[in-house]
């Protein structure tokens, strides 16, 4: 047992931290920091930047854009870019599609594709849930039918983030409806241009705009859209969700989030005090920092376990979702009590004709948001009820 | 012992409950909100018409003379309703500031409009640097000639922006910290010298930020002798954080109806999610969180009264915390057990979890309240 980084790995991260602190565009930044909402460009920018680098999607095999990492440096990768703190990938395209694509896609869709997604030239984003398909995914009913050399879609997806934005949604649909629930899914790539589809905002708590409900009506897709077999889609859309192991646990973000709270709690006085100088403020503080120490810890076992090639799904990642959800919102709770009487103001400054002085600290107003916000982390990517089910299952045999 | 409602007391609850059910469901809520002032003048008249907007005054002043259970009664209806008008602002906080330190000339000429629904009050306390410290106080108030001459700035003042006065707390003497030196002065919201910045807030309601530059006053604008105003300041946040006790038991106790509610109907894997037992137990862990609340709600009723400051100071402190705990619980388990659409704006229930999230601010959080009365040395048995 030795769990030092070597030092081509601790080289490795220099590298990796010289090349964001250079690269990453300062306005992007600043926005992450302050905990502001992004908008596509901003993604589009950064992943560009990346790509360029030939860092765009270094989980991916070499001749599709690859970098060629061991699971520990691609770990350190992401925990430097989180810790930058510079945009999370978004996930759709880079994290979700591309490998399924790469694992069950034909040559064709993976030319057309990947190189694209790797670019973010498609937005992707990504059509599972519908309103009577949540936690339950497997009951969904929106149905694709079989026309000559296309399918004709028709239902409703909801929860659909960044609909507003994509080029191309994945799409779980039931092409056959007398089959068992799970074995009547097949998984289609849809062009958002295609007639017949309509996209209507819904708006999150803390006022954003970051989901939509998508209807199909008559939308015809081309059958060479479909990915791999017809009804196994269920079968890829496990491998999509039990894929990404690393990251999820949000380690580096945390990282930075109380950081950025420390700093805070370092301006804002209480009295004639720091609000950091408040003893039990800061064994809250503390506390949370153990436990995202202890996080990390396991992210690490599993990402080196991941190296000597065993590649089972891990229960270890529903802990991580668990325990990851939970320190991000408890970051977001610690912030609020920092802001404390200034939570109250509802001052959205992504209006670019404002031009009026923030109320209270110049920090303040995205916190309350964030709060109401990071409710989601727990409910989004199977609940966390959800993973317990599976780790009860899984682990325990219950 | 007797927690039973009096024959009157339990008309008043009927009324108010009947009249925000008839008029005041989601949509409605949702219009007001849009308005330009962000609430219902109807409503207000409407509460005017039902003796809300007097309850706590005596009846020479329009009044009906009522009392800390009267005030809940009403205060835990609007939770439930989540009532975006300046109810707290104009009678809990500006009248009730009057009512504790106005002469009986400030309040005949004050208090009969405010119970008529024709005059509008807000208390402008806090400023950037108080947080949560009633005596922080840097607003000035310099003798000029008979009167005074008012100098600082306000902040979060709850609806500061659609008040027609205004009772402003500044310093006649003494530095920053002083509990001594602080006067009370009801001031035209529009005098010169008063500018004005109206916002919402995150939980749909309104304040304002408000600055006076060199505004004159004269010496009967002044409620009670300037200088001694801090506890009538603390008696008046008392009596209101009692008031929000019941709002958020209100707000709660509806957030937790619609929770169980989604679980009885939102069906998943074939079954209703309410036969999870893992949900049931959360529902449940809701439900103890909001008993926990009514019962400290009854005791800040209970003690808003109390004519001794430090014990009132402990049992509000006590108030105050749990209610922010029970608060965050069940914010936090109503919101996830509702899934995707307890995060959307569109569902009442997040609304529930935003105005209880503020209310935690409003006056201390949980934490700040929970130091106060350890300092204090805890809630002493008597
Ligand atoms: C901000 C946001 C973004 C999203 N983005 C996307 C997206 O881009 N694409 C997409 O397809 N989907 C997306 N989702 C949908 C998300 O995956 C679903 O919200 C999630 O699966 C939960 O489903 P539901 O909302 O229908 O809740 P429900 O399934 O109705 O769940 C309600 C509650 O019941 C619990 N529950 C349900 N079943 C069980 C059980 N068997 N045992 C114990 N507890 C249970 C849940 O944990 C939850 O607490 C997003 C959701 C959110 C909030």
């Amino acid at each position: 047992m030795d769990l030092r980084f070597t030092p081509e790995e601790i080289a490795f991260r220099e590298e990796v931290r010289t090349f964001i602190q250079t690269n990453l565009p300062e306005d992007i930044r600043r926005k992450m920091v302050e905990g502001r909402r992004l908008v596509k460009d901003d993604f589009v920018r950064w992943q560009r930047i990346l790509n360029k680098q030939g860092w765009a999607v270094p989980h991916w095999p070499q001749e599709w854009g690859g970098t060629g990492w061991t699971p520990i440096q691609q770990y350190l990768f992401l925990e430097e870019c989180q810790k930058a703190p510079a945009p999370d990938p978004v996930p759709f395209g880079t994290q979700m599609v591309g490998p399924v694509i790469i694992a069950f896609g034909n040559e064709a869709q993976k030319k057309r594709f990947l190189p694209r997604i790797a670019n973010i030239d498609d937005f992707w984003c990504q059509g599972f849930s519908e309103p009577g398909a949540g936690s339950d995914l497997a009951s969904l009913k929106t149905a694709a039918k079989r026309a000559g050399d296309h399918y004709v879609v028709n239902g409703q997806k909801t929860w659909t983030t960044y609909a507003q934005y994509a080029d191309w949604i994945f799409c779980l649909v039931r092409t056959d409806p007398a089959a068992k629930k799970q074995e009547g899914i097949s998984f289609l790539l849809i062009d958002m241009k295609t007639p017949g589809i309509t996209v209507r905002p819904i708006q999150t708590i803390d006022g954003g705009h970051e989901v939509n409900e998508t209807f199909f009506d008559d939308v015809k897709v081309p059958v060479e859209n479909r990915i791999g077999e017809e009804n196994k889609g269920w079968h890829y859309a496990k491998f999509l969700l039990s894929n990404e192991r690393t990251g999820i646990a949000r380690v580096g973000i945390s990282k930075e989030r109380i950081r950025r709270v420390k700093e805070l709690a370092s301006i804002e006085l209480d009295g004639d005090r720091p609000l950091i100088e408040d003893e039990r403020f800061r064994v809250k503080v503390a506390s949370v920092e153990v436990e995202l120490k202890s996080l990390e810890m396991l992210q690490l076992r599993v990402v080196a376990a991941r190296r000597k090639g065993d590649n089972k799904p891990d229960p270890a990642s529903s802990i991580l979702k668990i325990k990851g959800s939970e320190i991000q919102q408890a970051i977001t709770e610690l912030a609020l009590q920092v802001v404390g009487p200034y939570a109250l103001p509802y001052d959205p400054d992504d209006d670019p004709l404002r031009n009026e002085p923030p109320i209270g600290p110049d920090w303040a107003n995205p916190i309350a948001p964030a709060y109401f916000n990071m409710r989601k982390v727990s409910i989004y990517g199977g609940s966390n009820e959800i993973q317990k089910n599976i780790i009860a299952k899984a682990v325990l045999g219950l | 012992m007797d927690f039973g409602l009096s024959e009157e007391q339990r008309l008043l609850k009927d009324s108010i409950e009947r009249l925000l059910a008839d008029r005041y469901d989601f949509e409605a809520r949702k219009q007001f909100m849009q308005s330009a002032e962000g609430w219902s003048r109807e409503l207000w008249q409407q509460y005017a018409g039902l003796g809300l907007l007097g309850l706590p005054f005596e009846e020479k002043h329009g009044g009906f003379g009522g009392g800390p259970v009267e005030i809940m009664i009403v205060m835990e209806a609007f939770g439930r309703a989540l009532a975006l008008e300046p109810f707290v602002a104009t009678v809990l906080l500006g009248g009730g500031l009057l009512r504790r330190a106005g002469s009986d000339a400030q309040k005949a000429a004050v208090l009969p409009k405010v119970a008529g629904g024709d005059l509008l009050l807000a208390f402008a306390h806090a400023e950037r640097q108080s947080r949560y410290d009633l005596g922080d106080v840097l607003t000035a108030a310099k003798r000029d000639g008979a009167g005074y001459v008012l100098e600082g700035a306000k902040s979060l003042v709850l609806h500061g922006d659609s008040a027609h006065q205004l009772v402003v707390s500044a310093r006649v003497s003494g530095s920053r910290k002083d509990r001594e030196g602080i006067g009370l002065f009801l001031v035209d919201a529009k005098a010169e010298g008063i500018s004005r910045r109206g916002y919402r807030t995150n939980d749909g309601q309104r304040a304002a930020e408000i600055a006076f530059e060199g505004v004159k006053v004269g010496a009967d604008a002044a409620l009670g002798e300037p200088g001694r105003a801090f506890p009538v300041i603390e008696r008046v946040v008392h009596e209101t954080i009692a008031a929000l006790a019941a709002e958020a038991v209100g707000a709660m106790t509806a957030m937790h109806e619609m929770t169980v509610d989604y679980l009885r109907t939102r069906k998943q894997f074939g079954v209703p999610i309410g036969s999870f037992q893992v949900l049931q137990h959360k529902a449940v862990d809701m439900l103890v969180a909001i008993e926990q609340a009514r019962s400290i709600m009854f005791y800040g009723t209970m003690m808003a009264e109390e004519p001794d400051a430090e014990t009132r100071r402990k049992a509000l402190s006590a108030v105050k915390a749990q209610i922010g705990r029970s608060g965050h619980t069940v914010g936090q388990i109503g919101t996830q057990l509702t899934g995707g659409i307890g995060v959307t704006m569109e569902y009442k229930g997040g609304h529930y979890f935003k105005r209880l999230a503020m209310i935690d601010t409003m006056f201390g959080d949980a934490d700040h309240h929970l130091a106060a009365l350890a300092r204090m040395g805890g809630l002493a048995e008597t």
